[in-house]
């Protein structure tokens, strides 16, 4: 699949600022961790908001005809894009709330500011859940249509919140080892999921150009694609990056996006000073950039089997 | 009813000429135009609602070439149309026509993502998706001579290699056919249940080839030189 950067960034961004979300949410109303104060809690907040913001703007950037965007929230029973879009929106509300009581009340929030957040942090889970599942309902692209795919989301969304959690708590002199633990098995899980996935998609499996062209008993190979030049077909789904780039990818995926912060965040642990996870929230942000673009670049549509491909 | 082609793929001379009809009738019909980018350029593309790709089955010497054109299959499990956020993309009830309404359509590519047949093309120049409509505008036309109300890639077919009809009618030419011939489907373990059905090539007598004369001396050096002297 041709790699869009409009839904890179935006799926990397605004599942970072859910993440955030989910996490300032389980912190503050669950009681995990230390008392945060009235600043800390609007900077979670802001910055939570402020990335799901951008990166909902961002996802309208790969639109041919944007005018019509309203529409997408039309088809919310059949379409996980839909769905993704309700839910998205359905959280500023909420969002909104919590983030009034927070702002009037200071961190002792009255009971319908506590169930908002709680409500707007279960549509973030949902959200992020849904993005996965655009993909995942996909039986056209095999590497995709899979529960790891909207597992993958969400841990990923929550990982890169739980570093950018302990970042900004850093900030204010808050950042706890409970901070770094959290973010540390966040990462490891999302990490060992990232590692089954890619073990995954290695086995090949599927639609073959026998059952393409319906020659299942005899070797066919393309003669003639029958365009001299690109096609929409070509160009959004011929993209193959080499072997080479994307086993040097995966290798920065593991280094930057779960390596890197972990390693931060167990210096952190051993008594390095806390202001050092922004180190880690750029490694973790940098590496999700290129597991996302991967994620893109290595799935294998069926129309490929038409333009001679053997297997997807 | 359920409408859709068949398509013989032992007639199929490959000839392009479905593709270039399907193109002049759509281009001015319903959900044109079929734009075209740099149509006088290196590398000239476009829209197309009909593509055919040639394809070498079995080895030499029990090899054939086949010519496979493949539109939309207006499938019965159309996820096309599940996945389309806007509703622009909808399948008809009384026909089974899958179509796109252009007016709704916000081109986001996910149906074009969502159909395994590469039936579906985004037109950069309107910015929404465009599809075989199985000339909708032009089957239901009762100005039209009765012969003539068929999709345009099925009468221009010189070999005669396209069939239109309604699957659920079991007289029909299209279910004969189906029956008669074995038709298949593309990719049925996808579970999209395409309607648009192919005939396989007929099993035919093969040709002696014990009759053909042994290599000689002098054939041996033609074959040689032919192959040395370049053209």
């Amino acid at each position: 699949m041709h790699p869009a950067f409009s839904v890179i960034l935006f799926t990397v961004i605004s599942g970072a600022g859910y993440g955030l979300f989910i996490l300032l949410a389980a912190f503050h109303l669950a009681g995990i961790g230390p008392a945060m104060s009235h600043g800390e809690l609007i900077a979670h907040g802001v910055a939570a908001l402020g990335l799901i913001t951008v990166g909902l703007m961002l996802s309208t950037g790969h639109l041919a005809n944007k005018k019509n965007a309203w529409r997408s929230f039309m088809r919310f029973k059949t379409s996980w894009l839909s769905r993704e879009a309700v839910f998205a929106v359905l959280f500023y509300p909420f969002a909104a709330i919590y983030g009034l009581g927070v702002l009037l009340q200071g961190s002792e929030i009255g009971p319908l500011a506590a169930v908002a957040g709680a409500i707007a942090a279960v549509l973030a889970l949902v959200t992020l859940f849904s993005t996965g599942m655009i993909y995942g309902c996909l039986k056209t692209i095999r590497q995709w249509n899979t529960a790891l795919t909207p597992a993958n989301y969400i841990l990923l969304g929550v990982a890169t919140g739980s570093v950018a959690f302990a970042a900004i708590a850093s900030l204010f002199g808050n950042a706890t080892p409970m901070h770094a633990g959290v973010a540390i098995a966040l990462l490891l899980i999302a990490g060992i999921l990232k590692g089954i996935y890619y073990f995954w998609i290695s086995r090949v499996t599927g639609p073959t150009i026998n059952t393409a062209t319906t020659f299942n008993r005899a070797t066919v190979r393309l003669l003639d694609t029958g365009h001299t030049a690109g096609t929409f077909l070509t160009d959004e789904f011929g993209y193959d990056p080499s072997k080479n780039t994307t086993d040097t990818l995966k290798m920065g995926v593991f280094l930057l996006a779960f390596g890197t912060p972990i390693l931060v965040f167990a210096a952190i642990l051993s008594g390095v000073p806390a202001i050092v996870a922004w180190l880690g929230l750029v490694a973790a942000l940098t590496g999700v950039v290129m597991e996302r673009w991967l994620f893109f670049a290595e799935a294998k549509h069926v129309v490929r089997l038409y333009h001679g491909a053997q297997h997807t | 009813m359920r409408l859709g082609l068949v398509i013989d793929m032992d007639t199929c001379v490959g000839c392009h000429a479905c593709a270039v009809a399907c193109k002049q009738w759509n281009t001015s019909g319903t959900t044109g135009p079929l734009s075209d980018y740099r149509p006088y350029g290196e590398d000239p593309s476009g829209v197309w609602f009909n593509r055919i790709r040639h394809y070498e089955v079995g080895d030499y010497p029990d090899n054939k070439t086949v010519n496979i054109p493949m539109s939309c299959m207006h499938c019965e499990h159309a996820d096309c149309v599940n996945v389309c956020p806007t509703g622009a993309s909808y399948k008809r009830p009384e026909d089974g026509i899958v179509l796109v309404d252009q007016d709704k359509c916000m081109g986001c590519n996910y149906c074009a993502w969502a159909c395994p047949y590469g039936a579906r093309e985004l037109d950069r120049e309107d910015g929404v998706m465009k599809k075989c409509t199985l000339c909708v505008d032009r089957i239901y036309d009762e100005t039209l001579p009765p012969e003539e109300r068929q999709p345009a890639c099925v009468i221009t077919c010189p070999a005669h290699a396209r069939f239109f009809g309604d699957f659920d009618d079991t007289s029909s030419e299209v279910s004969r056919l189906v029956r008669e011939r074995g038709g298949v489907k593309q990719m049925p373990e996808l579970g999209y249940k395409p309607v648009n059905t192919y005939l396989p090539p007929r099993v035919t007598r093969p040709i002696p080839t014990d009759d053909v004369r042994a290599n000689t001396l002098i054939s041996s050096v033609k074959d040689w030189v032919n192959k040395m002297v370049a053209r």
